[in-house]
This record gives C-alpha cells, sequence and structure tokens, in this order.
C-alpha cells in the first residue's frame, strides 16, 4: 500500500483539519464527534439537510456542504458508516428550526445509525424526516437482498433538496421532492481495480488485468459478476442498457446524465465514456438536458466509472440550476 | 463463584484481548464478502470500551453491559456498533439491577440481547448473519454460569460455521448474491468469538 497518510487510525480526523483549513469562511468542522457544518449554520427559519456516511468517498458529503446544498454531513471511519451521536450532534448544529431532513444511502450501517440518531433527536423535541436512496439497478431489489444500494443518485439528490431548502421550502415539501428524486434516478458502475483501504492495507478484492467487476458498489465491495475487459463502447452501454431497462425512460425523456469517476479513472477517460453515452442516449431519443461530469461519489483510488440518469421535469430542473456554492460544486454564485 | 460487576468487567477485558487477538482474520472473512471494516471496528470499539472501564468501576453488571453498550454505539458505526450495542443494552435492562448473575439471569440476557439484535437487524436464522450464531446460542441452559456461557459459546460455533454454505440475503455480503456462498460470515465469528471469550471467563 503506497498512500500519503501518516497514521491509518487517524486519517479521517488528519484529513478534516486539512479540509477545515482549505476552506475557511465556507466550513465549520469539529472532530470530536466529527462533523462538516456550513460556516453560517444554523440558518435560521430553514430546513437544515444533513447527510454522511462513510469515509473514502470524497468529495461525497463533507464537499457538499454549502449555500445551496447540505447543512452538515457526518463522515464515518472509512468505509464506515457514522454513529448515532455523530448524526445528533450534526442535526443539533444546523437545525434552524424548520425541522431537518436526513438522506441515507441504503446500507445497512448507514440506515441502522441514522435510524438510531432520528430517534435521539425525535426525543430532543426536533422534527426529523428520513428519506433513503437507492438507486443502484446492480442490486436485485428484493426480499433476498438488504436492498438496493444508494449510489451516484445521492449526489444529484443533495444538490435538488439542498436548493429546495435554500429557497425556504417546508419540511414536507423537501420530503416529497427527495422522494421525487429517488423515485427517479437510477445508477449502475463498473470497476476496473479494486480500492485498498488504509487500515487493512491491502486491496479488497483481486481483479486480472483482462477483468472487470460489474455492478460495484462504493465500498469496495465486489459486484455481482465479472467480465472480460471490453473497449469503452461496450463498457458504456453495459452501464447505461440496465438503467434504461429499469425506469422507462421513454423517448423523449429529459434527463441528467452524471458520469461519475470511482476516483481512479482520470478526465481523459471519464469524458469518453461520457461522449459515449451521450449519444447512446441520442440514439435512443432521449434529451440529456443537463449534465455532471468528475469524480463526485468515490471509492478510495478504484479505477471505474458509474451513470446516473435523473428524470427531469421543470422544476427539478430548475432546482438543479439553482446557485451552490461548496467545496466541491459552485455555480450561480 | 459469584458473577458480580467486577467479574463481567473482565469478561469484558477478555473480550476486547480476543476481538484484538482475532482482528486480521475477521477484517479477512469480511474483505471476501463485506468491506473489510469488520474486525477494525470491533477491535477499535472494545479500545474505547477499555479505556472507560480504566476510567470508572462500574458497580452492577448492568452497569458494566450499558457502558460497553453505549460506547459500541457511540464509537464503531458501521452495522457492527448499533447491533452489538444494543445487544448489550438489552443484556444490562434484562439481568436489572442485580448485584450477582445467576444461570437463569445469563439465559434470560442472551435471549433478551439476540432479541435485540434480530428488531434492529430485521435478520433471521438462514440470512447469513451474526443472528445464525445468536439465536441457537440464547437457547443455552446450565446448572452454573460457566455450563451456560459454554453451551451458548458452543452453540455459538456451530451456527457460525452453518453460515457457510448460505447465500447472504441482509448486510452488505447480499450484493454477491450467489457468491457469498462458501464464506464464513465475520459477524457470526465475532458472535462466537465473544461467547467463547465470555466462556473461557466464567
Amino acid at each position: 500500500m503506497k498512500k500519503i497518510i501518516n497514521d491509518p487510525t487517524t486519517i479521517v480526523a488528519d484529513a478534516l483539519r486539512g479540509m477545515a483549513l482549505a476552506h475557511p469562511g465556507l466550513l465549520r468542522i469539529t472532530e470530536d464527534p466529527a462533523v462538516v457544518a456550513r460556516a453560517d449554520a444554523p440558518v435560521r427559519g430553514k430546513v437544515a439537510i444533513v447527510s454522511g456516511g462513510g469515509s473514502g468517498h470524497e468529495p461525497l458529503h463533507g464537499g457538499f456542504v454549502g449555500l445551496g446544498m447540505l447543512d452538515a454531513a457526518c463522515p464515518g471511519a472509512v468505509f464506515t458508516s457514522p454513529t448515532p451521536d455523530q448524526v445528533q450532534a450534526a442535526v443539533t448544529q444546523v437545525d434552524g428550526g424548520a425541522g431537518v431532513l436526513l438522506l441515507v444511502k441504503n446500507y445497512t450501517g448507514d440506515v441502522l445509525n441514522f435510524e438510531t440518531a432520528a430517534e435521539l433527536v425525535a426525543a430532543d423535541g426536533i422534527d426529523v424526516r428520513t428519506v433513503v436512496i437507492d438507486d443502484d439497478v446492480a442490486v436485485r431489489d428484493s426480499t433476498w437482498t438488504a436492498g438496493r444500494r444508494g449510489v451516484g443518485g445521492t449526489v444529484l439528490l443533495e444538490k435538488i433538496v439542498g436548493a429546495a431548502a435554500e429557497s425556504g421550502a417546508d419540511l414536507d415539501t423537501c420530503e416529497r421532492l427527495a422522494r421525487a428524486v429517488v423515485g427517479n434516478v437510477r445508477s449502475m458502475g463498473i470497476a476496473l481495480t479494486a480500492p485498498t483501504v488504509p487500515h487493512v492495507g491491502e486491496p479488497s478484492f483481486t481483479l486480472a488485468e483482462d477483468e472487470l467487476e460489474v455492478g460495484i458498489g462504493i465500498h469496495g465491495e465486489p459486484g455481482r459478476s465479472r467480465e472480460p475487459m471490453a473497449d469503452a463502447d461496450t463498457l458504456v452501454a453495459a452501464l447505461l442498457d440496465p438503467i434504461l431497462d429499469d425506469l422507462p425512460f421513454a423517448e423523449k425523456s429529459r434527463v441528467l446524465l452524471f458520469t461519475n469517476s470511482m476516483g481512479g479513472t482520470p478526465l481523459l477517460e471519464l469524458y469518453l465514456a461520457h461522449g459515449i453515452a451521450e449519444r447512446l442516449l441520442a440514439e435512443r431519443g432521449i434529451t440529456v438536458e443537463r449534465r455532471l461530469v468528475g469524480p463526485f461519489i468515490t471509492s478510495l483510488e478504484m479505477q471505474g466509472m458509474s451513470l446516473t440518469l435523473l428524470r427531469l421535469d421543470d422544476e427539478l430542473t430548475a432546482l438543479w440550476d439553482a446557485p451552490v456554492h461548496t467545496a466541491a460544486l459552485r455555480w450561480g454564485v | 463463584m459469584g458473577c458480580d460487576a467486577g467479574t463481567v468487567a473482565a469478561a469484558i477485558r477478555e473480550a476486547a484481548a480476543v476481538i484484538t487477538e482475532h482482528r486480521d482474520e475477521l477484517v479477512k472473512l469480511d474483505q471476501a464478502i463485506g468491506d473489510g471494516d469488520h474486525g477494525e471496528n470491533l477491535k477499535r470499539g472494545f479500545g474505547f470500551v477499555l479505556a472507560r472501564l480504566d476510567e470508572s468501576t462500574p458497580d452492577t453488571p448492568a452497569a458494566v453491559l450499558k457502558l460497553v453498550a453505549t460506547t459500541l454505539i457511540s464509537k464503531v458505526g458501521g452495522a457492527a456498533g448499533p447491533l452489538y450495542g444494543t445487544a448489550f443494552l438489552r443484556a444490562a435492562t434484562a439481568v436489572g439491577d442485580a448485584a450477582e448473575l445467576t444461570p437463569e439471569l445469563i439465559s434470560t440476557a442472551l435471549q433478551a440481547a439476540v432479541d435485540g439484535v434480530v428488531a434492529r437487524g430485521k435478520a433471521e436464522v438462514g440470512d447469513k448473519t451474526m443472528v445464525d450464531a445468536l439465536t441457537p446460542a440464547a437457547k443455552a441452559q446450565g446448572a452454573t454460569v460457566a455450563e451456560v456461557l459454554r453451551a451458548a459459546a458452543d452453540a455459538a460455533e456451530a451456527g457460525a460455521e452453518s453460515t457457510v454454505p448460505l447465500v447472504a440475503r441482509k448486510g452488505r455480503a447480499s450484493y454477491l448474491g450467489e457468491r457469498s456462498a462458501g464464506h464464513l460470515d465475520p459477524g457470526a465469528r465475532s458472535s462466537a468469538l465473544l461467547l467463547r471469550s465470555f466462556a473461557d471467563s466464567a
């Protein structure tokens, strides 16, 4: 393992100290428990949006804290969900009196810890709601699994609901919008290499030079099948087809296309893949109206990518376009 | 010999040592079908438990169990924190304010702990989780505390082994589908390790 670290057991705290220094005036970061909050929180009368999850997916979630997106994020240990008292501390720091919406990725640990936190916070008299995102079409959604994972759609969910909260929408509206996004967003990913978790010290799985893993999650967990390596046209189609089959993305659908690097795939390859995805969608009569391309929900240094499609309407499009100022996304301000 | 707060605290210290000793094994088991954090998370959590036991000596068995529960919940995260935390919390509630644990109280506490895990994690026997080790362990009976704990540890080990051929239906391993078969479940393994360490301390 070659990584720029001093001690695997303090990697998250050490990174958070650097993050605070990198974004003065934007973020306020506390260490114990670890919370990344907007510098101007709590914003009086505004619904607070809180998310979180294991570290190692940067810029998710801390990089999306700021104007028009999250009020706070709770970074857990690497690939480990945060603890309930972390979530409780985040909520307490940013509650502006208009209620709090927790956005949770569907992983067993995240759901259990946020669920426990929501009970604690509700007992303090704060109106708290939870929306679980489960956009990964690689996982069979049935009683035979823990349900679909939350992956790339999380970024779009945080942006859109964050914009609504910033514009003064109430908690009911924010919750309704969150459920609308969850219902209209689907993702799929592939891995070409495995990530190495610092406290483990070796790759999470082994892939041969001519193999790739289809349907990976963002925690280095292996996917559902292993396939021979192929060219970019084939790979992008292998990601796009299951997404399009899952939601009725009809001809003339308007979509947001999010092409995401898992951390180790450079922009050269990512833009190439994005171009292919746009062409394949155009061939199906689907209109790409908005785009996001880059490493936004990653899995340490894993090579690979994911595609996320969100079906847009006028309301979601306007919220996507609304101003945002965070460490990782900034436009309109 | 009585099973008072000091005895329970000593058993917890032994459990922490066993988890530390098996940290790498649990990481490897979890890497095979999950994300490889189970051993590290439990080791970290029990490290905090030891630190808190050094700071204070709870005066009842329930107070020791509650200290373990709150520490695991607030320090571990992942699925292991809330699940093991709930188990210890329910066990603490079940033994009430007893100054010493009887064999009957140990059986009651085991059953309460397992019920808590099942309620929180919504898993059943056969889902390839820690429930496969804990459910048979909770049926343990015996004339002495040591006998109950030995029976529980034996049952948990057999239960953990039974997870090997199973296809996971809960937790992160469930995403692997059929490919999860053939691996020992790390949560079932850590449950068996914990119960064996308690039996060895009794």
